[in-house]
């Protein structure tokens, strides 16, 4: 679908800006729905998971933005949050994982080394988890402060407020892009 | 520091345990010959002077151009005694096999299996010698000086993205 | 007659069954779960396959890897101080004491005294981040066996003791603290007076821990005679640092083989009886508390002076003689250029982490960069050892016996 629109010239962009008014107003009802409610899946592996833990707990509160809640079965979770290292080992199983969330689906890179595989540049590092899955929002650091953290999953909210949400959608998920 | 546990080895073992050295720090080494390291092990520990009850650490080093190529180096230590001691044993590439002292001290388990993933060495006796690091599919030991430092070997497929600022850098050699 | 025949068939084919019959137990296959790498309770990154017979594990496999990052490989392609952001990625709870672990291997080798100070800062720093592991162990072996609170309690102590290291070190979690020769920087103004209030308020979340904790049924169902291990088999087995205290050995390196300045210091060793996981828990709030008065002690012994060793073969000369002299911008430009030139060896420096001792292997050609490093990680044997820790025991007991041992991958799995 985006590739189609891609070669179209001017008159696509203004019939994709033409959607009904009603269903710009459902969107951003759904965008407000989705982006304060995120059920992360935390794919906890190194270091960046004890800034994690921290990023949860009492001081630089998750809850208040609406993405406090852990769950811990892909199934259950829409936001998946890579935090730490992944190697070659540990690739398939990031596929499968997040190949087992159900769309509508979000990737956070947290850390360098989920980002872009940080100094780790050797035989046994996947150098950036977007190597095997589209990511959505990247935060650097090593690792990044709490506040950097919170950023970033502002920013993602952000991001899912301007994507187009629908109530049924029919459309398959693409594979290699997020929406 | 432990002066006389090198003693009572090289007395006892006359051509099997040579070159005992002091290292920096007080530590003390001794070269073990490969065949004999499984009965040098056993006095250590079942002799009540000597008395090493723990191994600590057991690893490999791959002095590529040099041979013997391999060294497997066991730290020892006794908890009554307090002392430690070094044994050094010089592995040849083409019989990269010793025998494995998990008899002795259940402990150097995993350090054995990890001297087989990362250097190739095999041990006769060790109840489940496999790769412990790396993955089954992987081809090669990578703590080897041969093996490239940016060998991977994907296990999924990849996508490329481009490197804007992945250069020579710090591994220059790979 | 052929009803009397079919009445006494009938009453043969109901016969009661055998005593023998209703006792046999229902025959039922053996159960085969994956506690995947990425779960939960498995701190991280290692699969642990187990077999269940109704509720009691009859084995369990371990399968590691899944976070090896290279780090020996990477190490032996930098100069040796690049090494140390390596090193504090090890045991990232406690990241200082495996700066401090390396750089006291490299001085062995390099037959290298540090200055008064520079060991006191070390002591400082590396108790402070025992402190943190401890805490952070205790707060989530709460969390995984339900009590949360204690988690946010420990996680806020954890938390004000990182903002005094981020005044010091410049990062919360990967220090990048000790060098070759002494360490990075100095103390700023008003720090000791600013931790030791911190301290006290450390000291008041983890009075709550205990309280909250120590005695509470719940927990000590869970924890008491769960993994039990004894003395003999613990040295057997490698174990070091706490866990083989709760055993019931004495050993610290601290005590055994003391470094830096830990023999002007008055502390205790808490030593266990059982070896069970309440034991291995309880010693680490003991450590807590003897961090504690180490860290005050050290706070009355500093002195002013040299926080790094004044040669210029192996610290960075001070600035203004880098800007000012021949000599300061040459030995600037090769110790950055190609390291520090650590003379031809091999040495095994060994330390007390947070988790037992802590070991460094480094063998040197005489160049700038690691020759080999092997790293001795304390949690290693423990985590070896866990499939024959929980013979026998329940499922649910593999949670609260993970947690004890504390098993930091990053350490584990280099």
């Amino acid at each position: 679908m985006a590739s189609e629109l891609d070669s179209v010239p001017v008159i696509a962009t203004r019939k994709d800006e033409a959607i009904g008014a009603l269903q710009q107003m459902v969107s951003k009802g759904l965008g407000w729905a989705r982006k304060y409610s995120l059920f992360q899946y935390p794919f906890v592996t190194a270091c960046c998971g004890m800034e994690y833990m921290t990023v949860g707990a009492a001081r630089y509160d998750l809850d208040r933005f609406g993405a406090a809640l852990p769950r811990f079965s892909p199934r259950q979770a829409d936001l998946l949050m890579v935090t730490g290292t992944v190697n070659c080992k540990q690739a398939p199983i990031l596929r499968r994982v997040w190949e087992s969330i159900a769309e509508p689906k979000w990737v956070v890179a947290f850390g360098v080394c989920a980002s872009s595989g940080g100094f780790y540049d050797n035989y046994a590092t996947l150098q950036g988890i977007d190597r095997v899955i589209p990511v959505d929002v990247y935060i650097p650091g090593c690792p990044p402060r709490p506040e950097q953290v919170l950023d970033g999953i502002m920013l993602l909210q952000q991001k899912i407020q301007g994507q187009q949400h629908k109530l049924i959608d029919r459309s398959l998920p693409v594979v290699g892009g997020s929406r | 520091m432990a002066k006389v546990v090198i003693d009572a080895l090289l007395e006892r073992f006359p051509r099997i345990v040579t070159d005992a050295y002091e290292g920096p720090g007080g530590d003390d080494v001794v070269f073990v010959r490969k065949e004999k390291i499984l009965e040098v092990c056993r006095f250590l520990k079942d002799d009540p002077a000597m008395a090493f009850n723990m191994a600590p650490y057991i690893t490999a080093v791959d002095y590529l151009g040099q041979e013997p190529r391999f060294e497997v180096v066991y730290n020892l230590y006794s908890t009554s005694k307090n002392w430690r001691v070094r044994l050094r044993v010089k592995v040849p590439e083409e019989d990269a096999v010793l025998d494995s002292v998990t008899p002795v001290w259940r402990g150097a388990d995993w350090f054995e299996r990890y001297c087989f993933d990362m250097y190739g060495l095999r041990f006769t006796g060790h109840p489940d010698l496999r790769r412990l690091f790396m993955y089954d599919e992987f081809v090669g030991h990578p703590l080897r000086k041969d093996y490239p430092l940016r060998g991977r070997q994907p296990l999924t497929p990849e996508i490329e993205h481009p490197e804007p600022f992945r250069g020579p850098g710090p591994a220059g050699r790979d | 007659m052929s009803t009397e025949a079919k009445g006494t068939e009938m009453t043969e084919r109901a016969a009661p069954p055998l005593p023998s019959e209703l006792d046999a137990p229902l025959p039922s296959k053996r159960m085969l779960v994956n506690l995947g790498p990425s779960h939960p309770a498995m701190h991280g990154t290692t699969r642990a396959v187990v077999e269940l017979d109704g509720e009691k594990l009859s084995s369990c496999k371990l399968d590691i890897g899944f976070l090896h990052r290279g780090f020996e490989k990477s190490c032996e392609n930098v100069t040796w101080t690049q090494c140390f952001p390596y090193t504090d990625r090890l045991n990232y709870v406690s990241s200082i004491m495996n700066n401090v672990g390396f750089a006291l291997a490299v001085e062995k080798l390099c037959r290298l005294e540090v200055p008064e100070r520079a060991q006191y800062l070390r002591v400082i720093t590396s108790e402070i981040h025992r402190i943190c592991d401890h805490l952070t162990l205790v707060g989530a072996m709460g969390m995984e066996l339900g009590a949360m609170t204690a988690f946010l309690y420990a996680i806020e102590g954890r938390d004000l003791l990182w903002d005094r290291l981020t005044e010091l070190c410049g990062a919360r979690l990967t220090s990048n603290y000790a060098r070759v020769g002494g360490v990075a920087r100095d103390l700023p103004d008003g720090w000791v007076e600013k931790t030791t209030q911190t301290l006290d308020r450390v000291v008041l979340l983890r009075d709550e821990l205990d309280a909250l904790l120590t005695r509470n049924r719940i927990f000590l169902d869970r924890t008491r005679n769960v993994a039990v291990v004894s003395r003999e088999e613990a040295i057997d087995l490698g174990y070091t640092g706490p866990c083989l205290r709760a055993s019931g050995e004495p050993y610290d390196v601290r005590k055994a083989a003391p470094y830096l300045v830990y023999d002007r210091l008055d502390f205790d060793i808490p030593v266990g009886s059982k070896g069970d996981n309440f034991d291995r828990y309880l010693l680490r709030i003991e450590e807590m508390k003897q961090s504690d008065r180490i860290i005050r002690q050290c706070f009355e012994q500093l002195a002013p002076g040299e926080i790094a060793v004044a040669d210029p073969r192996y610290v960075l000369p001070p600035k203004p003689q880098v800007y000012g002299t021949i000599e300061g911008v040459m030995a600037h430009f090769k110790l950055v250029m190609e390291g520090i030139q650590v003379p031809a060896g091999e040495a095994y420096g060994y330390t007390e982490a947070a988790n037992g001792e802590l070991g460094f292997y480094l063998v040197s050609d005489g160049g700038g960069r690691p020759y080999k490093l092997g790293l001795r990680a304390p949690g290693w044997p423990m985590l070896a050892s866990l499939p024959w820790m929980l013979r026998g025991a329940l499922l649910a007991d593999l949670v609260p016996t993970f947690d004890s041992i504390n098993m930091i991958g990053g350490e584990v799995e280099q």
